[in-house]
């Protein structure tokens, strides 16, 4: 008898040296907060990766999410939840915790990003095929709203660009083909009212909402100038700014449009990336009239503030997408340049932002810098990174 | 003489142009060609060249297009679309395959 307790003894001990280890694991599911994860998207390989900032590190790689090109993700409120935007359509919801789709829709033929409401009931997606915007329950992502944009023909729809969330759930888009700017209102009781405003610029191509939820900005193609909308005067319509700018010069080609997303505000300035010129535009908030420009390397995409506002980091267009440019936002200048390879694509702050990441498509690399010191911390392998999302984006309007 | 001089320089504009066309792409350039179609062309026509702010790139929709229309469109863009002109990144002869592979559709990704 007293020979067959000896493996039952071994066995519980076993037993009990995995019980730590199941105190943080539920069916897979780590049990630990969100505010320090976020996700890397692997654009030609249609996969994900969840990563940590504060392990710097990797915690596990999601396949299947389609064409990621251009696609971008919004978090949940409580963190938890990153809904990943594909190129293709495909609306994606993704477990942090799990590492794993809870669900994904095809909801429409091309898309181009989406936006969560103020309540994080409603996730809105941007689409150019068929054009227009689609409403889904954050939850189910059952379909709410189908906002077909204006007609073009029978068939055809304008185009939708530059979605972003607004106070008061509403959701604010621009029509690319149409020059126009759409004010969505959602309620849980009634469906949703629809302001449109019209003649509000030729080719809006992108769109920006102030971190304080008050002005929303179309940035336009086709001509000359910015367009503005006063969400606390909205019966105002649009307003046109900088409409000066650049007029009767001659534009380079632009290779790649620039984003207005990672537009940065530092304090009373404002700094836009300029469309076709090598320059970043220095703004007043507020009276939005043009203090200043600043020449840098190449076409900007992206003009990140770093949290604090002391810096912006810009990457830039191809074929000078190898770059990257820091500048002091008191001084106006270039402080630091750095060239980690080609196809810099995204650049992500750590919510307080001492660190800083970088996706660097053709070296299939992140890498993570100091913004202090400019110290390269860590390299993480990743396959053709495009855009990086951490998780504290779930609290800040717009974004 | 300034006569001389033009047709000289027109001589030698067509043998640039003749040696130019000689002289096959090396196969380290098609890769490269490839990779800018793909992420470059790709960011606004889809990396499955499906369209996006670009049309799509379908070769079956190419087919109403010359092989001239689609290699000037690439060369000079298209004005008041924001397809941009390559002219001043790629040769005639880069533009050139960039039309002829776009046709045969091996970039696309159905």
């Amino acid at each position: 008898m007293s020979h067959n307790l000896i493996p039952l003894k071994r066995c519980l001990i076993a037993l009990l040296s995995l019980i730590p280890l199941l105190a943080f694991q539920v069916n897979g599911c780590e049990i630990r907060g969100t505010g320090d994860l976020g996700i890397v998207i692997e654009r030609a390989s249609g996969s994900i990766q969840v990563i940590n900032t504060s392990q710097r590190e990797s915690l596990g790689r999601i396949e299947g999410l389609g064409d990621l090109s251009h696609a971008s993700a919004v978090f949940s409120r409580d963190g938890r939840y990153a809904y990943i935007f594909g190129r293709d359509g495909g609306l994606s919801k993704i477990d942090l915790l799990c590492n794993n789709i809870v669900k994904r829709v095809i909801q429409g033929g091309n898309s181009i990003g989406g936006a969560i409401s103020q309540n994080g009931r409603w996730v809105a997606v941007s689409n150019y095929e068929p054009g227009g915007v689609r409403i889904f329950n954050s939850d189910s992502l059952e379909l709410v709203a189908d906002i077909p944009a204006t007609a073009l023909s029978k068939e055809k729809y304008s185009r939708t660009v530059g979605l972003v969330d607004a106070p008061g759930n509403r959701f604010i888009y621009s029509l690319f083909d149409t020059g126009e700017t759409w004010v969505v209102e959602m309620d849980e009781e009634k469906p949703p009212t629809i302001q449109k405003f019209t003649d509000i610029g030729i080719q809006p191509y992108d769109g920006l909402i102030t971190p304080d939820g008050r002005t929303y900005i179309a940035g336009l193609f086709g001509e000359d100038g910015l367009t503005l909308f006063d969400l606390w005067n909205l019966e105002k319509g649009a307003t046109r700014i900088l409409n000066h700018y650049g007029r009767g010069e001659q534009k380079l080609p632009v290779y790649k449009m620039p984003h207005l997303e990672g537009w940065a505000q530092a304090g009373a300035r404002t700094f836009l990336p300029a469309v076709g010129r090598h320059e970043l535009l220095v703004i007043n908030t507020g009276s939005w009239d043009e203090v200043g420009r600043i020449a840098v390397h190449s076409q900007p995409v992206f003009a990140m503030s770093r949290p604090d506002g002391r810096q912006i980091w810009v990457n830039f267009a191809f074929p000078h997408n190898d770059t990257l440019q820091v500048i002091d936002t008191q001084s106006l200048e270039i402080i630091h340049q750095m060239q980690p390879g080609k196809g810099i694509l995204h650049m992500e702050f750590t919510p307080r932002g001492e660190e800083v990441w970088v996706s660097i498509r053709d070296k299939n690399r992140i890498d993570i810098y100091n913004t202090e010191t400019f110290e390269h911390i860590k390299s993480l392998p990743a396959e053709t990174p495009s855009g990086i999302f951490f998780t504290h984006r779930a609290g800040q309007i717009g974004l | 003489m300034s006569r001389t001089i033009y047709i000289s320089l027109l001589s030698a504009l067509f043998l640039a142009q003749q040696c130019t066309a000689a002289a096959p792409l090396s196969d380290t350039r098609k890769a490269e060609i490839g990779h800018i179609v793909q992420q470059d062309c790709g960011s606004c026509h889809g990396l499955t060249l499906k369209g996006g702010l670009g049309p799509s790139l379908d070769p079956a929709r190419l087919k109403q297009y010359s092989s001239g229309f689609l290699e000037t469109t690439i060369l000079h863009g298209r004005p008041g679309t924001p397809m941009p002109p390559w002219g001043a990144l790629l040769t005639t002869d880069e533009i050139h395959y960039i039309a002829t592979q776009l046709r045969s559709g091996v970039w696309y990704v159905p």
